[in-house]
């Protein structure tokens, strides 16, 4: 399984022993890492692994707990992004940093130290476009430019700077296959240059065809570093989900009753430059079973959400039936009232708001409910409301009625999951139920999303938490680029096979089509 | 070096109160500061600003007067700026609601039409502002135009609108060529809540305003929708308040709160249209807004200050020879020292020496 093209010389970058200490959570732990000059090496692992953790240690981000990071053999400290590129490290983020009302060549002097004239610029910027292949017009304002231009200036920044390593996260999420292409021959050129890539992906196809080197991370740790050519998607998969089968689920098996949700042919345009496309979406979630949705980040989950919770509406009613009613173009509230229930991945902000008090919180699912009467709020209502969800889900709260902000992540997580489920909804979507929560607030919280199931109602669970799925889920299906695989009982499923969903490789390792 | 605001776990209510005197004291001192360096007497000057309105009958009489047309239009701002969304145009709200109200006074003039003139001028005075207010809450949910810009552009245009009419159809044909209207009629004209006294039937409709809104504000789902989807617009998408609804129905009621102090003005102060009807009571009312945090009870407390700088600038100007500019620089310390105050409250400065922190 060892890497075999073998380390030659001193590497360019070596990282040892580097570990992240959130509180409880230990984010890298022990990382041991090395790049060679001129080599592109891939870092693997799904969402949570740690990878984005150790690439903000390595460009200054943030400050590990422990470790030492040496250049060249050298040990250094990078205090701050600034240093980091003094250091010769360059690095392509996710999200651009570009000012849309600025042209291209503006956009490029803003970011760099040091006297660069406009006219300088240009210049360069010809020199580069020209070297690498990266077609860029000066002149151009941002807003005008597509993903793939505007990658292509982050890049461009990037060799400005003349850098030894370049890192890329997940480059290839906002480019089209075409784009994609054209920036792996970039990055194939400037590896032959000498100049090292740190690849951050999940996608296996892109990582066979730029790197002979891959480390893969699983929950903080470094589990292999392969040659990505010379093993299997399989194997891979393996790797990135760990092993261990999960815990096979001890209480009655359950007897589901009717559809309660039923989506047919859902397709939703991408909402924004980062957004996903859902494409010919079907699902069902029958009354006493919890359906687990399971798939990377970015894949479509929260494009999925707003889908079935109505905060974006589909074409036509039909596409969406909850309780047997067509549903579809109906809003949220509207399908509230139809005996839905609805709690997003993100607490601070869009499940609860952070300056406003418990009791205030409550209205905001239960608006139409019995906390108001004819447009005025009952305010005393709203308080006992609040006071019956912090005593069936165990919130600990300051005294009072506390503002949202001032609970932790488990325990604001546990209120806004109360709220939703002391409604005794007929149908209840979550969106990644226990990320960021200790392990307490999460065994409390999927016990209460399985019992609520077991008395009747119809539970979807969009995670990126496979443990958990197999834990709480009775089916399940995995969702890819914004398609939804077919949906099996979780006995079907092996984690291998998940991984392989996940990767999007099941069917070309099953021999239909590659992707 | 360098600040660092880092957020207050709590503020109690007793610091709120106190750090708004403190903001209030400031600004004298530095309202106080500049009027030394201009050569005169600050405590002269305090005299003249402050302690002869508020012990003059006629001068207090005069403060309600001003400030009624500012609390109006603050406290229909107020529903915007909870909600943030930025309705810069209520003077031209204001202008269009005298402009349409007064419409109906000139046609009737001479009339002998009776006494639902005036009810129907106030009503048209309200739809006026909400119609006008309405034109960049249209913009902005049709086609995402920021509100700012046109609702501070539309204020030009109901501007020049109302120079226009005064100048040519609408001017007094027995005025001497002056451009304004006929002096409307008494069954057009909001007449004074005491006979011979200043203040007209206007007060009370801002005193009606303050209490309606303590109460949607406070204790109503609209009230609540519209916090919501100031501090948390995400989270008002998720409860399904509709963000268009929103920015139409707050348009409308700001629109039609300085549209209803517009026509009050002109049919209770001026009792006729003329070019200028408004020495900025539209901006001046934003300042109100914030001064008074917002909630209804502080705008009303926030328009009478502010209309004590107006009077007191006025007998500064004659008795101290100070520039009426000053009232102006005056009105924007107090904000900037109350805004100040607000946010000392809300963070805790802290001073960071570079390689000090982290």
């Amino acid at each position: 399984m060892k890497a075999d093209v073998p380390p030659s010389g001193q590497p360019l970058v070596e990282l040892k022993g580097i570990s992240k200490r959130y509180g409880d959570l230990l984010a890298n732990d022990g990382i041991n890492l090395s790049i060679e000059p001129g080599e592109i090496h891939a870092l693997l692992g799904e969402n949570g692994a740690g990878k984005s953790t150790l690439v903000k240690i390595l460009y200054g981000v943030i400050e590990p707990s422990a470790g030492e990071i040496r250049l060249e053999g050298r040990p250094v400290t990078i205090g701050s992004p600034v240093e980091a590129r003094a250091l010769g490290l360059g690095m392509v983020f996710q999200h651009f940093s570009l000012f849309d009302e600025l042209t291209v060549a503006e956009n490029i002097a803003v970011a760099l130290s040091g006297d660069w004239s406009l006219s300088t610029v240009r210049e360069k910027l010809g020199e580069i476009s020209g070297t690498y292949g990266l077609a860029l017009d000066a002149d151009r304002a941002i807003w005008t430019l597509s993903a793939g231009e505007r990658q292509r200036i982050e890049i461009v920044r990037c060799l400005l700077q003349n850098p030894r390593l370049l890192i890329l996260d997940e480059p290839t999420s906002v480019l089209t296959p075409q784009e994609a292409e054209h920036l792996f021959t970039t990055l194939d050129r400037l590896s032959a240059e000498g100049c090292s890539i740190l690849y951050i992906s999940h996608k296996l196809e892109e990582v066979r065809r730029l790197c002979r080197r891959a480390t893969i991370l699983r929950g903080g740790r470094v589990v292999a570093t392969i040659d990505p050519r010379a093993s299997s998607a399989r194997e891979i998969a393996a790797l990135m989900v760990g092993n261990a089968v999960g815990d096979i689920r001890t209480d009655a098996p359950h007897h589901p009753q009717g559809e309660t949700l039923r989506v047919s042919n859902l397709t939703m345009p991408p909402a924004g430059l980062h957004g996903q496309a859902l494409r010919d979406i079907n699902l069902a979630a029958r009354a006493g079973e919890v359906v687990g949705i399971a798939g990377v980040a970015g894949n479509g989950q929260s494009e999925l959400f707003a889908a079935l919770s109505g905060e974006r509406l589909a074409d036509h009613a039909e596409t969406i039936a909850i309780n047997g009613k067509p549903s579809g173009t109906m809003g949220i509230d509207a399908r509230r009232r139809v005996g839905a229930a609805f709690v997003p991945e993100e607490r601070l902000g869009h499940s609860a708001a952070p300056t406003h008090s418990l009791s205030e919180n409550t209205l905001i699912s239960h608006a139409s409910t019995e906390v108001s009467r004819s447009g005025f709020i009952l305010m005393n209502a709203a308080k006992r409301v609040a006071r019956s969800i912090v005593q069936s889900f165990d919130v600990r709260t300051p005294e009072g009625d506390p503002q949202a902000r001032k609970l932790s992540g488990g325990n604001l997580q546990k209120f806004v999951i109360g709220r939703e489920i002391i409604r005794r909804p007929k149908l209840l979507i979550v969106d990644q139920p226990t990320w960021g929560v200790d392990a307490g607030a999460a065994r409390l919280i999927r016990q209460a999303l399985v019992d609520l199931a077991r008395e009747g109602s119809a539970v979807v669970v969009i995670s990126q938490d496979l443990d958990e799925l197999f834990e709480v889920a009775d089916r399940m299906a995995v969702i890819h680029q914004g398609t939804l695989s077919p949906l099996r009982p979780i006995g079907e499923w092996t984690k291998e096979a998940v991984g392989l969903e996940m990767l999007g490789v099941a069917q070309a390792e099953g021999g239909v089509h590659a992707i | 070096m360098r600040f660092e605001l880092t957020p207050r776990t709590n503020s109690p209510t007793v610091m709120r109160v106190f750090a708004s005197v403190a903001a209030f004291i400031t600004a004298f001192l530095i309202a106080g500061f500049v009027i030394w360096l201009m050569g005169r007497s600050p405590i002269a000057a305090f005299d003249v600003y402050v302690l002869q309105p508020l012990s003059d009958p006629w001068s207090l009489q005069e403060l309600i007067v001003k400030a009624t047309p500012m609390a109006l239009i603050a406290i229909g701002l107020s529903y915007c700026f909870r909600a943030n969304l930025w309705n810069i145009g209520a003077e031209g709200q204001y202008v269009i609601g005298a402009v349409l109200g007064g419409w109906l006074a000139l046609r009737t003039h001479g009339t002998d039409a009776g006494a639902w003139v005036l009810p129907l001028m106030l009503l048209l005075g309200v739809i006026g502002g909400a119609l006008w207010g309405l034109i960049p809450a249209f913009l902005k949910t049709r086609f995402g135009v920021n509100e700012i810009l046109t609702s501070l552009m539309l204020v030009y245009v109901a501007q020049l609108i109302l120079d226009y009419l005064v100048r040519g159809p609408w001017r007094d044909p027995k005025g001497f060529n002056f451009p304004q209207s006929v002096t409307f009629d008494p069954s057009a004209t909001l007449h004074p809540i005491l006979e011979g006294g200043r203040v007209h039937y206007g007060a009370v409709f801002a005193a009606i305003a303050v209490l309606v809104t303590a109460i949607v504000l406070g204790r109503t789902l609209f009230g609540y929708r519209l916090k919501l989807t100031g501090d948390a617009p995400r989270a008002a998408r998720f409860a399904g308040f509709s963000s268009k609804a929103t920015i139409l129905a707050v348009f409308a009621i700001s629109g039609g709160l300085a549209g209803l102090a517009g026509i009050s003005e002109v049919s209770g102060q001026i009792g006729q249209l003329q070019p200028s009807i408004s020495p900025g009571y539209g901006f001046t009312a934003i300042t109100v807004a914030f001064l008074g945090r917002l909630n209804p009870i502080g705008i009303l407390v926030a328009s009478l200050v502010v209309a004590l700088t107006f009077i007191g600038g006025e007998s500064a100007q004659i008795m101290l020879k100070l520039p009426l500019d000053l009232t102006q620089a005056f009105q924007g310390i107090l904000l900037l020292c109350v805004l100040a105050a607000d946010a000392m409250v809300s963070y805790r400065i802290r001073f960071v020496t570079r390689g000090g922190g982290k």
